[in-house]
């Protein structure tokens, strides 16, 4: 579905958004990284451990690792530390988990990939493809009503981009999990205690 | 293990009967159906491996249940898909909420089947999941030698707990040929044995120092077999000992040293310790609400050490200093050479003053299912092994039988599963034949799995079950009464059956016993039936309530005792 929902939306909420109640902390973003013996089910036990403690996954990407017998599984959700502690500590109950590490505090490197296809309002084309190039983005189709970008990059630059080219409306979007690894090499002491 | 070979062709029902055989497997608790028809007919003919048969799936998950606890090896249950399956469910999450090794093999559809509703079909290894330590879903023959060697594996070592495997009908009789034993492939799975040397210096200098210390015993010092090194170094360093619920007897409850059950019907003795300990050594324990109340209040001027395999259960629930993680006995073996001898004097005078300000009370008068307890007791000389359902009946065994030996005590401690008690006394009768088997019940529980007396009958054990008789659902009823305005709701239970009648019924003994001065009679009464389970019905006090008793969340000076004016002798 073509929607351009995007644009409409930004501008209601801000016109009929309540008078400003004090904005809660939203609780801490954890991005936690789980390796796995690479098996059906697992995908399903390890959300159901999110489920069932009432957790949002904020996303999730799942693919195969260097070797093929494992699966890594990056896992960004926000909550309270002892939360996220249970939830660690939940995981590695579980016999197919390999091991367990939250970015949180380490030094590393996080990327989205998004697939974004963008309006192109009459004589705007040039304007955009410059927008674009700004960002690094890549153009993999084009028509003479919408051009389709690929944005890679860590999740601030994924929403400035579509801030920016939020008002030229956009028709669809899709975006992948985050994926994450530490700079260097990971040393045991990075795996949560 | 001998590398044996399968050359000729041998079906998948087979396979998996010589794979149960090559892991010890000598009883199978089971239900046939459609989906496991092949493997019945493997049993058919395949002496080895006595199966039980049951009237209820759930009692064959409790029976390998009761068996698993009784002899510390893993017990079996088998049923069909589908509903034989799901019937499993209750048992399987019983025996994970207190870690027992169990084995839980279900047929399934056909593997082209599944995903259909065919027939008899459920997605159990999705149902089970949240209440196994594993599940597995065998998608190839060739893959039963390889998950059935880990699934036993996994059921017994590390924090043992329950494993599935669930068996498509298709390949129970698919061929295979092949190795009998294979290797295993966990990678992830690599349970801690041995204890870090710093950790454990570390924790016994705690101890070491300690004015106050206290061990909090749980199912872990049981499942590791600890009982020995536990009793030497709660001897060589005069630490008090409390056992939870899942600890009775690894400690003797007649011990100088021993404190009782803690918790909220725990003995206030045990209970001031725990309050009042500068350290106390959690040894295979969990910290569970059942025993900490309201936790900000929970012993707050002690340092926790906690020695236990599984180090998710470490700081769960209150901050620990001093971690050991690793298998109790182990770990309890090394760290008494680092324990020195301390008197203590101080502060086992003071816990004597508690025990004696504060014993277990009950009125004397009437027929009271704590006095049919203690008379049990009494009369099997501490050595039985006591089986209970849940509720008050059950609170009372854990309180009044002083229970001296490890394995002799088995109750749903984390689950609380009524319905537990029968089947789990089969299992164990069933485990250690010739041992004196008690089931104490009630007139609520019993009824849950009432129909495993055909089970106990037909395989002529003389399981005694104490039903204790008084007419309600009483612990319910007890909450009603204090927390809930006497607001009797649905807890009077005065349609129950004659209970005599029902295990004559069913081919057993009964006997009724309504007067206090005739329970010693009913009690050496019953131990003269040697061919067949004998019901005892206690026409007990109708409104008793457990005492002492911390309301949940409370603290100890929430401690309600049992009110004396009340007493009548």
């Amino acid at each position: 579905m073509n929607k351009p929902a995007e644009t409409g939306t930004a501008t209601a909420t801000a016109t009929e958004a309540p008078p400003a109640a004090p904005p809660k902390p939203k609780p801490k973003r954890h991005v936690i990284s789980v390796l796995v013996k690479n098996v059906p089910g697992l995908l399903a036990q390890v959300a159901n451990l999110f489920a069932a403690r009432g957790y949002n996954i904020e996303s999730l990407a799942v693919g195969e690792t260097e070797d093929e017998r494992f699966s890594r599984m990056t896992v960004t959700v926000r909550g309270e530390a002892e939360i996220i502690a249970a939830l660690k500590q939940g995981l590695k109950r579980f016999v197919n988990v390999i091991k367990v590490l939250d970015f949180t505090g380490v030094d590393h490197v996080e990327r989205d990939l998004a697939l974004v296809k963008v309006n192109i309002p009459a004589g705007a084309r040039q304007e955009i493809l410059e927008l674009i190039q700004v960002f690094q983005g890549t153009v993999v189709d084009i028509s003479l009503k919408d051009i389709m970008v690929v944005v890679v990059g860590p999740e601030l630059k994924i929403d400035t981009f579509l801030n920016i080219v939020r008002p030229y409306g956009i028709k669809e979007m899709v975006r992948t999990g985050r994926l994450a690894m530490a700079r260097g090499s990971v040393m045991e002491g990075h795996e949560s205690e | 293990m001998s590398r044996k070979i399968i050359t000729e062709p041998m079906v998948g029902a087979r396979l998996l009967l010589e794979c149960l055989r090559n892991e010890g497997v000598q009883v199978v608790f089971g239900y046939p159906g459609g989906a496991t028809l092949p493997i019945y007919d493997a049993l058919y003919s395949f002496p080895e491996i006595q199966h039980i048969l049951v009237r209820h799936e759930q009692g064959a998950a409790h029976m390998a249940d009761g068996y698993g606890r009784a002899t510390g090896k893993v017990g079996v249950c088998m049923a069909t898909s589908g509903p034989g399956a799901t019937n499993l469910v209750t048992g399987i999450a019983t025996a994970y909420m207190d870690s027992i090794p169990l084995v839980a093999i279900t047929g399934q559809v056909k593997r082209d089947m599944i995903g259909n509703d065919a027939f008899q079909e459920a997605d159990v290894t999705g149902i089970c999941r949240p209440v196994t330590k594993h599940c597995y879903l065998l998608k190839a023959v060739n893959q039963m030698p390889r998950v059935i060697k880990e699934a036993f594996y996994l059921a017994r070592t590390g924090r043992p707990g329950p494993v599935l495997i669930d068996i498509p009908r298709d390949i129970q009789s698919d061929k295979y040929t092949g190795p009998l034993d294979v290797d295993m492939d966990l990678p992830g799975y690599n349970p801690r044995v041995q204890a870090d040397q710093a950790q454990l210096e570390a924790a016994a200098e705690a101890i070491n120092s300690a004015e106050r210390p206290v061990f909090y015993v749980g199912g872990g010092c049981v499942l590791s077999g600890a009982h020995r090194e536990l009793r030497a170094a709660a001897e060589r360093a005069n630490i008090p000992v409390t056992t939870t619920l899942m600890a009775m007897g690894v400690f003797p409850g007649d011990h100088p040293l021993s404190l009782g059950m803690p918790g909220m019907h725990g003995t206030y003795c045990a209970n001031y310790a725990m309050d009042k300990c500068d350290v106390m050594v959690s040894l295979g324990a969990r910290f569970d609400d059942r025993i900490t109340g309201k936790v900000d209040t929970f012993s707050v001027n002690s340092r926790k050490v906690h020695f236990d395999i599984d180090p998710t259960c470490i700081g769960k629930v209150v901050e620990t200093q001093f971690p050991v993680v690793g298998d109790v006995r182990e770990s309890l073996k090394r760290v008494f050479k680092h324990l020195k001898t301390k008197e203590r004097k101080l502060w086992l005078a003071e816990l004597r003053e508690q025990k004696q300000k504060h014993p277990l009370w009950y009125p004397k008068d009437g027929l009271r299912a704590q006095h049919v307890v203690e008379r049990i007791c009494h009369f099997s000389h501490g050595k039985a092994i006591v089986t209970t359902d849940v509720g008050q009946h059950q609170m009372w065994t854990a309180q009044f039988y002083s229970f001296v030996e490890p394995r002799h005590f088995l109750t749903s401690g984390g689950l609380g599963t009524m319905g537990f008690g029968l089947p789990a006394a089969i299992g164990a009768a069933v485990g250690r034949p010739g041992e004196d088997v008690w089931c104490i019940s009630s007139d609520g529980s019993i009824m849950m799995k009432i129909q495993e007396l055909v089970t106990a009958r037909r395989l002529k054990l003389p399981i005694k079950i104490g039903l204790m008789n008084n007419g309600h659902l009483g612990m319910v009823r007890q909450w009603q009464e204090m927390f809930w305005q006497r607001h009797y709701s649905h807890v009077i239970l005065n349609d129950s059956p004659d209970f005599v009648e029902v295990a004559k019924a069913f081919g057993c003994y009964g006997l009724r016993c309504d007067k206090g001065e005739n329970v010693d009679a009913a009690i050496q009464e019953a131990y003269k039936f040697k061919d067949a389970p004998v019901l005892v019905d206690f026409r007990v006090e109708p409104e008793e309530n457990v005492y002492p008793m911390v309301p949940a969340g409370g603290s100890l000076e929430d401690t309600l005792h049992y009110p004396k004016g009340v007493e009548v002798v």
